[in-house]
């Protein structure tokens, strides 16, 4: 096996050990099943899901992978010291990671639509939006890492993971509606669609609600989207946004992680 | 052997190390002393690349250390303080740094003495701290590394795991392999070392062997005479520093001039 698989391996083992992601996949699980047991009907659980998702999922994986990578410090240093490249040694340590905050999402999100089939949801909505947990849980993770890597102050770290989370779901959309009230008189639509495709939760909720016919939803950048775009179309820019937004993270993590002393 | 060559390294405005050079022996154990932030956890992460020197060289053998780390094939570190991921079982971690190293000779004299079959299928959270120093040290000499770096190494050891693994270090100097340790416990380096660095504020003010240094300072143990190294440092500070570079009391702590009242 290569560094990468071996070190991810560890990460896997370990965080699929990890009482907070146990909590996190069960906490999901309730919430869906939940849902669904008060009579929820699947295109309503759906929507509920997909609000919880776009709230609990980014602060998870910000929070989580903050104070995880603080608290693997040393280990990574003992793992520095073996003759490994850094380059496959950070692909590990970031893909052991995310992928067992992906996959925590997954279970806990996707297993009660497996179990109701879906309950009158269309298949497409509820893979789009365990594609877009999956998304933004990739995306905060690389996010986490580069907090983590850029300044050794945990306190620092978690603080500016907080930030970042309520930049991202509370913060961002009210300073796009400000601006769209400020430069009403203006053509808003392109610099608009820009704002939105810059902040990966609009870009995950935009994404699942052009599955959905739920245009009330949508708010005015989501419409404006729709409009511009089409819904495949859409589905494929919101996507490749969202893509867009884990690799840009995580290549600067990359670059600190392979230039910085440890 | 491993040689550093005009070591220079700064964090900010804080120069950490200033032109250090030196040579840790082929066949000897080199104690690396001095006092808190002399710079020594530094210069131990530039040699196993964790750091980068802005400036020097740094030599095993004869050959430059190159950018890909290649070289720590030759180095077994033991950091001062164990940190494993906890969920992780004994068995789990030992395998994952058997498997980054593929290929090499393994020894495993030191997990037989330290019984860690045994606790293979623990959890790294359930052991205590000397069984977790213990794990650290059976990492740090497994592959039968021609240099080990050993960062406080008996920290946390009962005195019988702390004499295991004296007795391990001085067998791997008998192989003619090099040890780097530092410690702050003298009378445990004194049994140990053959060769001594003393860093402070960042230089390298004494490197030779500890007969030399006991003959340099006149101590008659490696305790006294790095304590007498470490006095003698303090009074060449005091006296290179500016007449007012002292505490400066606030204003209303100031005493007051004399008939003021």
């Amino acid at each position: 096996m290569n560094v990468v698989a071996l070190v991810l391996q560890a990460g896997l083992r370990d965080l699929s050990r990890n009482r907070w992601i146990v909590a996190y996949t069960l906490g999901f699980l309730a919430i869906a099943e939940g849902l669904f047991w008060f009579g929820g009907t699947g295109p309503q659980v759906l929507l509920s899901t997909l609000n919880l998702v776009l709230l609990v999922v980014p602060l998870v994986s910000l929070v989580f992978g903050t104070v995880h990578i603080y608290a693997s410090r040393e280990f990574v240093e003992l793992l520095l010291a073996q003759p490994v490249p850094r380059r496959e040694l950070f692909a590990g340590l970031y893909l052991g990671l995310a992928l067992p905050l992906a996959g925590a999402f997954l279970v806990g999100a996707g297993v009660p639509f497996a179990v109701h089939a879906g309950a009158g949801a269309s298949a497409s909505g509820v893979v789009v939006l365990l594609a877009g947990g999956v998304g933004l849980s990739l995306a905060f993770a690389a996010v986490a890492t580069w907090i983590s890597l850029f300044t050794d102050d945990r306190l620092k770290g978690i603080g500016l993971a907080l930030a970042t989370w309520l930049a991202a779901t509370m913060l961002y959309d009210g300073l796009v509606l400000g601006a769209a009230a400020a430069f009403g008189d203006y053509p808003l639509e392109r610099p608009l669609l820009a704002l939105m495709l810059a902040n990966p939760v609009d870009v995950a909720r935009v994404l699942v609600l052009t599955q959905l016919d739920v245009s009330a939803l949508m708010g005015y950048t989501g419409a404006l989207f729709q409009r511009t775009f089409g819904t495949a179309l859409g589905t494929g820019v919101a996507a490749a946004a969202l893509i867009t937004w884990c690799a840009i993270p995580l290549v600067l993590a990359g670059r600190l992680f392979r230039r910085r002393d440890f | 052997m491993i040689t550093l060559d005009s070591i220079r390294k700064r964090f900010g405005p804080l120069e950490v190390l200033q032109d250090v050079s030196m040579a840790v022996r082929t066949g000897a154990v080199t104690a690396l002393v001095g006092p808190n932030g002399s710079g020594k956890t530094t210069l131990i992460k530039i040699v196993l690349g964790l750091t980068r020197a802005d400036e020097g060289a740094l030599h095993l053998d004869g050959a430059p250390a190159d950018e890909a780390g290649a070289y720590r094939r030759a180095i077994g570190y033991m950091p001062q303080a164990a940190h494993f991921p906890v969920n992780l079982r004994v068995a789990d971690v030992i395998d994952l740094v058997t498997q980054l190293r593929p290929g090499e000779a393994v020894d495993d004299d030191l997990a037989r003495a330290y019984d860690m079959r045994g606790i293979g299928d623990k959890f790294v959270g359930t052991l205590s701290g000397g069984t977790k120093q213990k794990l650290n040290a059976v990492i740090a000499f497994m592959f039968r590394p021609s240099l080990l770096i050993l960062d406080e190494p008996t920290a946390g050891l009962d005195p019988l795991s702390a004499n295991v693994l004296k007795e391990k270090i001085r067998a791997v100097r008998g192989e003619g392999r090099s040890v780097l340790v530092t410690s702050h416990i003298m009378t445990e380096l004194e049994s140990l070392a053959d060769d001594v660095a003393f860093l402070c504020d960042g230089r390298l003010r004494f490197s030779g062997s500890v007969a030399e240094l006991l003959e340099h300072t006149g101590g008659g143990s490696l305790e006294e005479a790095i304590a007498g190294l470490m006095r003698t440092e303090r009074a060449v500070r005091r006296a290179s520093a500016p007449a007012d570079a002292g505490l400066r009391l606030a204003p209303w702590l100031a005493p007051e001039p004399r008939g003021a009242a």
